[in-house]
């Protein structure tokens, strides 16, 4: 039925990506929006009660039978489908998680409604990577490799440059990307192993260990240093050990003071909702700019260069991603 | 399809013979019918065979003069139906189960009897315009299901008590309640709010009821629909409602039912109260007049608004069954403990639960205010009168919320009192959320704690949203709670303000300064 609950039940369905603040569980996360989500729909106006007719007798003496009619009809509201009683139109909406963020870090979340949750297993099952900024701190290390943890040792951090960091950061580079031809599964010598790098379409396909695609630091300042990562099938307390080795690396210690998501597959922080923009009207929005950024990007010829090759930059990168998704989205 | 849904109601065995005078004379003429008939089939016929035989044997029957039985499907079927005799069920003077009296059911009918079960809800469609009103006993009319649940061929014994009556019209004033056990809450109410009867144009023969027997199977072959019946017959025909005996939601009988349809226009969430167990059949069982009204016109009196009747009842639909007596009684205490009238309407109001709670609870939990915070009486009554679910919860997360002030948080009693007198909702609060914000407070702002006691609506705002604002604030370089130095950010701003006010009052003095 074309309820005004429905109609714009039919403009939410898609896939639109949040910010999740640090400290949060994701699936706290989940159910606020899902609860917004009803409120809004919940709020549409209802369809007009349909009506009834009734035939009400008049008081007449009860011992004969009434000589005449002494009906009155009179149209009354049939009171079984008031909002009151048979309850709101939208009870449940089916609001589903991409990949995961865990309760120490932040960043864009996406999530999709109703068929929206289609083309999200699109998405979990194509290879898309994302983008993090990794901050660490150098002098402490700490069990579960974040500064909230129990510290666990501690050492000096002086002799630590920039130049020694990137060393570190290059051979770390170096060694996922061999991991990453490793788990691509071709030979390398074949010209099939040629094409699919010419095109970027070298990696593991399905679950493998995380894999880091692209590393490099954005800012050092002793102790404290920014990393910027992309990778594949990974887990944020992996990031975390991953800051721990770099310092161990460096012959000192590490901790990793935040994990913040860029960017996941095609969608980045600049469409990310924050907390006050959770309620259906904006998700509403989020969802038609996806919906149409879905259209342009099918439509585009834009040449495929391979991400492992270059430099990792962010804006190609991007364009590469939304590339990669939406063709293997189109293959799948 | 138009037809009349019936429920058939037993008669009573042992008159017999009465229910047979109930049939007009033309009936009498085939009484030999009647005696074959009441031969050739047993007592209670046991499933649809036994009532396609006996349809077949009406069928060759000669059909009476009198037109018994009309059918009302003019359109659908040009045949004249000799079936739905609804006096067919009066004929034997045993008991006639119900499958009997589905021989004289037209095959269509009959045809969705059978694949009803026979014990279930017996509602099964008629053709039947002739309504046999049974004049030398008292009419009941027996609505719903208890008709049909009265006519169960496996309860005989009921069978015998029970009228057989047809009632052309429910919204006749010959509504009586009855007291048979399925009774809905239909009966006194629902002259206006029976389903409507939608066949009032079609010509019915009047049948006149008199006290004779004649079993007429013919008289079945020569109903027609085309009759003419007079204007009051076709008003007295009853429409039984298409009520349920069972149902999940009240929805199946809101518009039967008086009191709930009032409770609906008062604003009652009916939905939400019918997920609880047993509300919903507590409330069927309401009468509206004699139950929900003279708590209403209670609650008016003390003061409560009539807007807030439908969340009072929402939230609460207990106080519809407490007696009224303890009601007054309740609000007497309170009374006399000094509350004012407009107080109590308003603690009234807002905690739906407080009138059902007995004077020895109430008073129990005041005195526990009183003692444990050493708060004079005027402070109790306020915070009381302020929160009124404070007298309806139980007191051990008070007490516990109470101990993790003192021993945790590390607050002394003044204080402790302070707070509560100011924000009664501490006492209710998550602990571990007090503690969260306290922590946050005190290790990572560096407040003390006579700083947060002057300012204790901070345990009511949200954890990250004072999480938030503080690096927001320090990042700026300006997280200054200190009120002896200057550019100081005071502390209730920095929960209440909305965000928009609360940017643009920041000094900007030292803008540009990096962390």
């Amino acid at each position: 039925m074309a309820t005004p609950a429905n109609r714009m039940f039919r403009r939410l369905e898609g896939l639109f990506c949040v910010y999740k603040p640090s400290g949060v569980h994701w699936k706290l996360v989940r159910d606020s929006i899902e609860t917004n989500l009803l409120k809004g729909l919940n709020a549409a106006p209802r369809p007009p009660l349909p009506q009834e007719v009734r035939f009400l007798a008049h008081p007449v003496s009860e011992t004969e039978a009434p000589k005449g009619l002494t009906l009155s009809a009179a149209t009354v509201p049939a009171l079984a489908q008031h909002p009151l009683v048979s309850g709101p139109e939208f009870q449940r909406v089916r609001v589903g998680v991409g990949h995961r963020l865990d309760a120490f870090s932040s960043g864009v979340l996406v999530l999709g409604v109703g068929n929206g949750n289609k083309a999200l297993n699109d998405l979990y099952g194509t290879r898309v990577t994302r983008d993090y900024t990794l901050e660490g701190e150098f002098g402490t290390a700490t069990d579960d490799f974040s500064h909230k943890g129990s510290v666990v040792e501690r050492s000096t951090y002086g002799h630590i440059t920039q130049d020694k960091l990137d060393k570190v950061l290059a051979m770390l580079e170096g060694a996922n990307q061999k991991a990453l031809l490793m788990y691509s599964k071709v030979d390398m010598r074949s010209q099939e192993a040629y094409e699919m790098a010419v095109h970027g379409l070298l990696g593991p396909e399905g679950k493998s260990q995380p894999i880091l695609t692209g590393l490099r630091c954005v800012h050092f300042q002793p102790p404290n240093f920014t990393l910027e990562v992309q990778c594949l099938n990974e887990t944020q307390r992996y990031l975390c050990k991953v800051v721990h080795e770099i310092g161990l690396e460096l012959r000192s210690t590490a901790v990793c003071k935040g994990v913040r998501r860029t960017r996941d597959g095609p969608f980045t922080l600049r469409d990310a909702l924050i907390h006050h923009q959770w309620t259906a009207s904006d998700v509403t929005q989020a969802v038609r700019q996806y919906h149409s950024s879905k259209k342009n990007t099918r439509y585009s010829h834009k040449p495929i260069q391979t991400p492992a090759c270059r430099p990792p930059e962010e804006s190609t990168t991007t364009a590469n991603e939304m590339e990669l998704a939406t063709k293997q989205e189109k293959v799948q | 399809m138009w037809f009349i849904k019936r429920e058939m109601i037993n008669r009573h065995c042992s008159n017999g013979k009465d229910n047979l005078r109930n049939f007009t004379k033309r009936q009498l003429e085939s009484n030999h019918i009647l005696a074959r008939y009441l031969s050739e089939l047993p007592g209670d016929a046991d499933g649809p065979t036994e009532a396609v035989a006996a349809d077949e044997q009406s069928l060759h029957c000669p059909a009476s003069k009198v037109g018994k039985c009309k059918d009302v499907k003019v359109a659908q079927d040009p045949l004249p139906c000799y079936h739905c005799t609804v006096h067919s069920i009066f004929l034997q003077g045993e008991r006639i189960s119900m499958a009997t009296s589905c021989a004289h059911l037209c095959l269509q009918c009959r045809s969705l009897l059978c694949s009803k079960k026979v014990a279930s809800t017996w509602q099964y469609y008629t053709h039947v315009r002739h309504c046999i009103r049974v004049t030398q006993v008292p009419t009941k009319i027996l609505d719903g299901s208890s008709i049909v649940k009265g006519t169960h061929k496996t309860n005989p014994a009921k069978q015998m008590q029970k009228q057989q009556v047809f009632c052309y019209s429910d919204f006749a004033a010959k509504h009586l309640a009855t007291g048979a056990e399925e009774n809905k809450d239909v009966e006194e109410t629902s002259c206006a709010d029976v389903v409507a009867f939608k066949s009032p144009m079609l010509p019915i023969r009047d049948a006149v009821l008199e006290s004779q027997v004649s079993l007429d199977l013919d008289a079945a072959a020569e109903f027609s629909a085309f009759e003419v019946i007079s204007d009051e017959e076709a008003v007295r025909i009853s429409v039984p409602s298409a009520m349920p005996p069972a149902s999940t939601s009240l929805r199946d009988y809101v518009d039967h039912s008086e009191t709930l349809s009032k409770l609906v226009q008062l604003g009652v969430n009916l939905w939400k109260i019918e997920q609880r167990p047993n509300v919903g059949s507590m409330l069927l069982r309401l009468n509206f007049n004699a139950d929900v009204a003279p708590r209403l016109l209670f609650l008016k009196e003390i003061g409560v608004e009539d807007s807030r009747f439908g969340y009072i009842i929402t939230r609460n639909p207990f106080i519809l069954t407490e007696s009224l007596e303890n009601l007054q009684s309740r609000v007497n205490y309170l009374k006399s403990k000094k509350f004012s009238s407009e107080t109590v309407a308003s603690m009234v109001s807002r905690a739906p639960y407080l009138l059902n709670f007995s004077v020895k609870r109430l008073d129990n939990r005041l005195g526990f205010y009183q003692q444990q915070l050493k708060l004079s009486d005027s402070n109790t009554r306020n915070i009381v009168a302020r929160l009124p679910r404070l007298l309806c919860g139980s007191l051990e997360p008070v007490k516990e919320n109470l101990k993790v002030c003192e021993m945790e948080l590390g607050f002394k009693e003044n204080e402790i009192q302070h707070i509560v007198i100011a924000v009664p909702k501490v006492l209710t609060a998550d602990k571990r959320k007090l503690t969260k914000i306290f922590d946050f407070l005190h290790n990572i702002m560096k407040l003390p704690h006579n700083l947060i006691a002057k300012f204790p609506q901070v345990f009511n705002s949200k954890y990250l949203r004072i999480r938030e604002r503080h690096m927001f604030l320090d990042y700026l370089g300006k997280a200054q709670y200190d009120p002896t130095l200057p550019n100081y950010i005071s502390l209730d701003r920095l929960v209440s303000l909305p965000d928009e006010p609360f940017s643009s009052s920041l000094p900007m003095t030292h803008r540009g300064r990096s962390h």
